[in-house]
């Protein structure tokens, strides 16, 4: 099928793309021009307690525009090929830098503290997304990420409360188990579709954590809905590494847990027997059923699994950061783990490079807050949402899901 | 090894599938399975294969008898099975797919990858096949996915091997190739069952033929002792014609003009490639090709599905290429198209509105937003009587119909307005003997008409006695313009593999 043409004709939809691109870089460079040389004064990065790095906001502002314009026009006129994507990357990360430059031109403030927050804040996007991959990849879409990470937020900051910590995480992870059993029993047994069972554990979860947060958590604030989070952990050596030590080796263990579950899901998925299996009933189940294997108990367990993966991150919320438990604290972030499932391309490693974007997002909003930027913070608030469209209609484009994800298989 | 099956009778909700069937094989025999589509072939294989667990009988290896509540019981007891629809991964290797279930592991359950492709390259040599265990299934050409799936069998060690309609994907040299494999299997002491309704093949190679008719085992014989048109008697139940009846073609000017057309896939493959060709009225063309050389691309670009690439499409002179589907509808063509059930019907709504779909709009049947329903009626009534249309009422959804009555409601509404070019992608796929006969009479009589007519079909029988002209598609490209008459259908095999016939010009 893939034999070389010798004339290569691009489709509608390539040319298509490569030529939104180009525009996207107008448009960024027209930002750079209007936007970011409006401010002047310097801005300081700070990268370890005592250094930090200046940047000349309109300066850079000027030179990245004009950069950006010379890169459109290399673009629309013949494409970079191969190197697309690293000119991309590069584009974004540069204007990225801009818009901080910008936003503290003047002003400094804790760059390293930033991208901390950022590796801390990615933790329950990549949990939840884990559990993503771990369904879609056996075949069950499982949009009901965002209430297994709420109602485990909820339950594990009674237990944390009444209990400890450790007995807290558990029962928060035994929630996500329940949502999850809920949501396999109606896909796989009863073949109800995916999408309309996930709304429903998704509102049920969102009905019944603000019923208990109102009548129970909040008389009994001081008893049930009270703890102290788990402190960061540094890690011997490595936590010393300037910057880089700062920002991932200077966590809480839900960090570690998390890069521990992404090495373990992509070993487990691309290096087992397990992940053979359950690539194939994700693809195409009748292949491994008509070889002996039972699609329905894998299917089963590998969403208990996700379930139990979620729960952990939903209970980094009260354990791992805030003390508590509040209304709705998930705020979505279950939705936008799924943005980064498809983001990573089903692949766990990718989709903790989306949790990360996407935390940073968020990251960036709470820093930036303390600026006078003449930005309403209602807008500021849409951040991480906005990034999340941008990044799934923009740069990924179509991406592949797996085949059979929302089919239940017929056993007979 | 014998294996038998003993009076096995399964029942579906309205439906007898298989009634009391008596089947037996023995390793190192081919016992050829022959029946129309619905006969009860699938399902007594599915029973055979522990996917369904029959109503009545029993399964008996050497006299002892089984009982299998799933595949995996058969696989144990020394049963592989073919599927007709290849069971592999597509976006996984040859190896993966090989050892799915059986999986040779390391520690912690880790996957011994190396091992795995070992064993494929152990059993592929073994039995000469010649697989490459890293290839990754999609990327293989059809016939070399069957080899896939013959090592996936082997390397279960499995005594009988089903197989399910295996050539019907393949080209005539394919099929050779396949037949020398069985071959092989016979003589290391394996049982074969081959599942087929291509007479000529059966008669090919095996043994021993059982024909299977709505559900029961109607006759046996022995390939020596018979003919192909007495087990088509035996399958049909009456006397069949097997080769279509038609005039010599007298064609007129070109109707349909296709000039330099391509086809672009989203990712960028070419999937019809530059291909220019012209249907005279009064003429059937005949498209041939293997499955996925661009047959279908090219039917959904000229009925205006997908937009092409590059080229131009007229009907009657008039540039057709950025109509839609109705306006081309309009200019006279009608369109037969591949899936019966996605494209050509509308399965949940009546027999009576699937006749009416492409013609509701007309003052005939409509007038401004309301349907004039007691006309449509009275047009479906006469069309089911004109087209034979077995129904007792034309207002059950279109689902109530067997295949072959489902394609004959789509001939009806197609070829019943006036027309001037009719294209038939697989007019007869998947229906029973008779209802092909029709079709094919039907298509004949509008050539007749004066119609020009495009037939696009994977089944080198048809193609060859329906056509008064034939095109080879491969790849994309049209690879040959013959006169079936004049050519044989091993030369046509080879030009559908993309190779040419000694002596051949290029075309």
């Amino acid at each position: 099928m893939t034999t070389a043409m010798p004339e290569r004709v691009v489709s509608a939809e390539q040319r298509k793309r490569a030529r939104s691109v180009g525009i996207t870089y107008l448009v960024l460079a027209m930002v750079c021009f209007f936007v970011f040389t409006r401010r002047p004064g310097d801005a300081g990065f700070r990268i370890t307690e005592t250094s930090q790095f200046t940047l000349p906001a309109q300066g850079f502002g000027w030179a990245l525009g004009i950069a950006l314009v010379a890169v459109a026009a290399a673009q629309l006129l013949r494409g970079f090929g191969r190197l697309a994507n690293v000119v991309l990357a590069l584009a974004t990360a540069s204007f990225f830098m801009s818009f901080l430059a910008w936003a503290a031109a003047g002003d400094s403030f804790s760059f390293v503290g930033m991208l901390q927050d950022t590796v801390s804040r990615s933790v329950p996007i990549t949990l939840g997304a884990i559990g993503g991959i771990l369904s879609e990849r056996s075949g069950v879409i499982n949009i009901s990420i965002e209430g297994m990470l709420l109602a485990a937020a909820c339950t594990s900051a009674i237990g944390a409360s009444l209990t400890n910590l450790w007995l807290g995480t558990l029962i928060g992870v035994l929630t996500g188990m329940a949502l999850a059993a809920i949501l396999a029993v109606m896909s796989i047994r009863y073949k109800v579709d995916q999408v309309i069972v996930g709304f429903a554990i998704n509102f049920f979860a969102l009905g019944i954590t603000s019923f208990i947060s109102f009548r129970v958590l909040v008389p009994n604030r001081d008893t049930m809905n009270s703890l102290l989070p788990v402190t960061p952990i540094r890690i011997p050596l490595l936590a010393d590494i300037p910057f880089i030590g700062t920002i991932f080796f200077d966590q809480t263990i839900f960090v570690y847990f998390s890069f521990a579950a992404v090495a373990l899901a992509t070993w487990g998925l691309y290096r087992t027997k397990w992940g053979l299996r359950t690539r194939a009933i994700g693809e195409y189940p009748k292949a491994a059923g008509t070889l002996g294997v039972d699609v329905n108990k894998l299917r089963y367990r590998n969403l208990l699994l996700a379930g139990a993966v979620a729960g952990v991150g939903g209970a980094w919320w009260p354990i791992g950061i805030v003390g508590r438990f509040d209304q709705n604290i998930t705020n979505g972030r279950g939705f936008i783990a799924l943005a980064a499932v498809i983001f990573g391309r089903w692949h766990p490693v990718g989709a903790l490079c989306g949790a990360l974007v996407f935390a940073l997002a968020e990251a960036v909003r709470l820093k930036i807050g303390n600026f006078d930027t003449g930005i309403p913070s209602e807008f500021l608030i849409m951040a991480p949402y906005v990034v999340t469209i941008i990044v799934v209609a923009g740069f990924i484009g179509a991406s592949r899901a797996p085949k059979a994800a929302g089919q239940p298989y017929e056993d007979q | 090894m014998k294996f038998e099956l003993r009076g096995i009778t399964k029942r579906f909700p309205g439906i007898v599938a298989n009634d009391s069937v008596d089947l037996e094989v023995s390793t190192g025999e081919v016992l050829a399975l022959i029946g129309e589509n619905g006969a009860g072939k699938s399902t007594l294989m599915n029973v055979l294969y522990g996917i369904y667990r029959p109503d009545e009988g029993e399964l008996r290896i050497d006299g002892a008898p089984q009982h299998f509540s799933s595949p995996a019981d058969a696989i144990a007891a020394g049963i592989g099975m073919v599927h007709q629809h290849f069971m592999l991964v597509p976006v996984m290797t040859v190896a993966e797919n090989v050892v799915l279930g059986v999986e040779p592991t390391g520690r912690f359950g880790s996957l011994d990858i190396n091992e795995a492709r070992r064993m494929v390259k152990e059993v592929s040599e073994k039995y000469n096949l010649d697989l490459d265990p890293d290839a990754i299934i999609e990327d293989l050409p059809v016939g070399v996915r069957q080899r896939v799936e013959i090592v996936k069998v082997l390397m279960r060690d499995a005594k009988i091997v089903v197989f399910d309609e295996p050539t019907a994907v393949l080209t005539p040299s394919e099929i050779l190739e396949f037949f020398e494999i069985v071959r092989s299997l016979v003589a290391a002491g394996r049982g074969v069952i081959f599942i087929t309704h291509k007479l000529k093949e059966a008669l090919t190679i095996a043994d021993r033929i059982n024909v299977l008719r709505r559900g029961k085992v109607v006759g046996e014989a022995i390939p020596k002792k018979t003919t192909e048109s007495e087990i088509a008697e035996m399958m049909v139940g009456r006397a069949v014609q097997l080769i279509v009846n038609k005039k010599q073609a007298v064609p007129g000017e070109a109707m349909l003009k296709v000039d330099n057309l391509s086809v672009v896939e989203p990712d960028g493959r070419t999937v019809v490639d530059g291909v220019s060709f012209e249907v005279r009225t009064g003429e059937i063309v005949g498209i041939a090709g293997v499955q996925g050389n661009g047959q279908t691309e090219l039917v959904e670009a000229l009925s205006g599905m997908r937009r092409a690439a590059t080229g131009s499409i007229s009907i009657a002179d008039r540039d057709v290429s950025h109509d839609s589907p109705r306006e081309r509808h309009a200019a006279g063509m009608a369109h037969i198209p591949e899936d019966r059930q996605r494209q050509g019907l509308v399965t949940e709504m009546s027999i009576m509105e699937n006749l009416v779909l492409t013609r509701y709009h007309d003052a005939e049947f409509s007038s401004g937003i309301r349907m004039k329903w007691d006309v449509a009626k009275a047009r479906s009534n006469e069309l089911v009587a004109a087209y034979d249309i077995r129904t007792n009422d034309p207002s059950q959804p279109a689902s109530t119909l067997s295949g072959g009555n489902q394609q004959k409601v789509i001939v009806a509404r197609e070829l019943s307005r006036d027309i001037r070019l009719a294209v038939a992608a697989q007019p007869t796929r998947g229906i029973d003997v008779g209802s092909i006969e029709y079709v094919h009479a039907q298509i004949v009589k509008e050539r007749d008409a004066g119609v020009a007519v495009l037939v696009v079909s994977t089944e080198l029988d048809e193609v060859m006695s329906l056509s008064d002209r034939v095109l080879v598609m491969y790849r994309g490209k049209i690879v040959a313009d013959v006169d079936p008459k004049k050519v044989s259908h091993m030369d046509i095999g080879l030009y559908m593999a993309g190779s040419r016939p000694a002596g051949a010009a290029a075309s």
